[in-house]
């Protein structure tokens, strides 16, 4: 069952085109997260979905009736903003109240709704304060709380966390991905973080100049990624990429170094390996020459030159500069691509 | 930070601002004297600083024959145009800033409607007035005013309702209201200062005027500042009149500004900031 369908959605800004032909399905009571690097469109599709932004063409159904052309009020969305967007003339109560008051709640219905959704997000010792009175953290907790209380069919959010410190964001992360578990209702959560993007998505848009790259679980697109851009967005330290020569089974890289055990057919790829596709190994047939580590506590991260392209590998935590260092790859998971297009090669 | 309100800087600063307070205040307490001296102590010379004894004699008058009645009619004008002129430029404002009505150069256009000199339009306006047979009418005054205001408050808040963060709107559009409702329950309230600001000085606009009223009013709809000028003639200058009528001029003024003052000084501040 289909909540909300996307179809040929477009929207241009005076000659730029913003969205270009987005089309996609979303079921109910699914989290999705669309990700993108900034300016891709992301809010923007986010806003026409909540009917603030006007598109150019396309058409989109929620629960099977058409809102392209209702107004924000009508479509029953609820939507959490970057800026929280926080009332400050009104006290953290009447802000969480104040979509069901616009929506003629009865009182009594309105007091046990902020109650519960103050409960459900550890505010309940606030609801008389101000905004201005209140941390980041607790803000971020009151926009949320405004958008739990309606009984919308589709909750949007819009970088929601960008504005927190790292450590705040982790523990948000986890409480977002909690209260989607409690409440069943379909997410739709925009980020540019690629770690918000695998850690809470049942499901991935991944966005590029308005355009979709790839759809799909987080695990598929990470392993299986489409072309060289989604698998350099996901991953953190990013894939290491470089353009190969593949002979009767090897690869050689372009300082001269050959590495057996390749499945690809003959021919010149974009060889993308992740950091942690490197292992330090005595045995193994590559010959790095390390230029500086870097610890992260759990692993540390060394980088070298392959004829001038800068790789990482994900080493030991207590990996040593030795200099000439040999690693080994995992030649199966690592991937090619098409030099010249970008697109994966199977 | 280097601290300014420490020892003689401090005194030297509240010596200057006495000074100055009480140049800009001296006019007023001279106007509420001559309003309770006698004849006498009015041309006396050297002058009396202090009358002998409070005379309210021209304030009875002024209410007996009717004359204060210039008063409520400045109050009615002024009033009911800033209120008119607030609801009319606000919308349009928002209109302007939120949907960009009339492009890059409406707001342009119509705060230049503002710069026109007043005496340019006097006598066109007063033929309107006389074909329409709104002359002598507090109506007609209204209507002057709000047009004469609406630019100002057009202007003024398109600048506060810039400030306003969009996605406030947006959060109560998608929470279920309407633009006339985000209007009411978040634009005014977010350009609060600047409202209230805005209204003080359209209400000081028209309840200054002088030259319209004069114009446009021979009795029924005379205001205060016109009705002052009638006391003096050319045998008799009625001081005592001219000062009690003045004090009932200039005290709805001071209450507003006395009241509204923590707005007018932000919304003020506000408009600074804007540039
Ligand atoms: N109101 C607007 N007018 C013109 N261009 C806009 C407007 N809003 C967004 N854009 C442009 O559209 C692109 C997408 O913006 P946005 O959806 O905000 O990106 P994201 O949320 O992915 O960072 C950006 O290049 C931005 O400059
Ligand atoms: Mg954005």
């Amino acid at each position: 069952m289909a909540n909300l369908k996307l179809h040929n959605i477009n929207k241009y800004y005076g000659a730029y085109h913003a969205v270009r032909d987005v089309s996609f399905d979303i079921p109910a009571g699914e989290f999705v997260v669309l990700v993108g690097a900034s300016g891709c469109g992301k809010s923007t599709l986010l806003r026409a979905i909540a009917g603030l932004e006007e598109i150019s063409g396309g058409d989109m159904t929620l629960r099977g009736t058409s809102i392209t052309r209702l107004a924000p009020r009508d479509r029953n969305v609820a939507m959490v903003f970057q800026s929280y967007a926080l009332y400050p003339y009104l006290s953290v109560r009447e802000n969480i109240a104040f979509g069901l008051r616009a929506r003629k709640t009865p009182d009594a219905e309105i007091n046990t709704q902020v109650a519960w959704a103050a409960e459900v997000l550890d505010i309940s010792d606030y609801l008389d304060r101000y905004p201005r009175e209140l941390s980041g953290g607790q803000r971020q907790r009151v926009a949320i709380g405004r958008a739990i209380v309606r009984d919308a069919d589709l909750y949007l959010f819009d970088e929601p966390l960008s504005n927190l410190d790292a450590k705040l964001r982790d523990g948000m992360r986890e409480e977002i991905k909690k209260l989607h578990e409690k409440l069943g209702k379909t997410f739709i959560y925009v980020t540019h973080d690629q770690i918000e993007a695998m850690t809470l998505a049942q499901r991935i848009i991944l966005l590029k100049d308005g355009q979709i790259e790839q759809v799909g679980p987080p695990l598929d697109l990470f392993e299986r990624p489409r072309n060289a851009y989604v698998a350099a967005f996901l991953g953190s330290p990013p894939m290491n990429f470089i353009e190969v020569n593949v002979s009767a089974g090897s690869v050689i890289l372009p300082d001269g170094q050959a590495l057996p055990g390749c499945a690809m057919p003959d021919g010149i790829y974009t060889w993308g390996i992740r950091p942690e596709h490197f292992t330090a190994d005595e045995q193994g047939p590559l010959l790095a020459k390390l230029d500086v580590i870097q610890p992260t506590g759990a692993r540390s991260y060394g980088t070298f030159y392959i004829a001038g392209n800068h790789m990482m590998a994900e080493l030991d935590a207590h990996a040593a500069n030795h200099g000439q260092t040999h690693l080994s790859v995992a030649m199966d998971r690592t991937l090619f691509f098409d030099p010249a297009t970008g697109e994966a090669i199977p | 930070m280097i601290r300014w309100d420490r020892g003689w800087r401090l005194y030297l600063r509240v010596a200057l601002a006495l000074g100055i307070t009480l140049v800009f205040v001296f006019p007023v307490y001279w106007l509420a004297m001559i309003s309770v001296k006698s004849p006498d102590e009015i041309y006396a010379y050297p002058p009396v600083w202090f009358p002998s004894e409070f005379r309210f004699s021209s304030y009875v008058t002024l209410f007996r024959d009717g004359d204060a009645w210039a008063v409520w009619n400045s109050l009615i004008t002024a009033g009911v145009s800033t209120v008119l002129a607030m609801a009319i430029g606000t919308t349009a404002a928002y209109s302007i800033v939120r949907f960009r009505t009339g492009g890059e150069n409406l707001a342009i256009w119509i705060i230049s409607q503002r710069m026109i000199p007043p005496i340019c339009v006097a006598f066109p306006i007063f033929l309107l007035f006389v074909s329409w047979q709104w002359i002598d009418t507090r109506f007609g005054l209204i209507l002057l005013y709000t047009a004469f205001n609406v630019p100002y408050v057009t202007w003024m808040m398109r600048g506060y309702i810039q400030d306003i963060p969009l996605e406030l709107e947006h959060s109560a559009l998608v929470d279920g209201l309407s633009r006339w409702a985000v209007l009411r329950k978040v634009v005014l309230p977010m350009a609060r200062a600047g409202l209230f600001a805005t209204a003080v000085f359209t209400f000081i606009f028209a309840w200054n005027d002088f030259l319209f009223a004069l114009v446009l009013t021979k009795s029924e709809a005379v205001t205060y500042t016109v009705k002052v000028t009638g006391y003096f003639g050319s045998q008799s200058t009625f001081w005592s009149k001219i000062g009690a009528m003045s004090m009932l001029g200039v005290l709805p003024m001071m209450f507003v500004v006395a009241t509204m003052q923590r707005f007018i000084v932000r919304g003020m501040s506000l408009g600074a900031v804007k540039g």
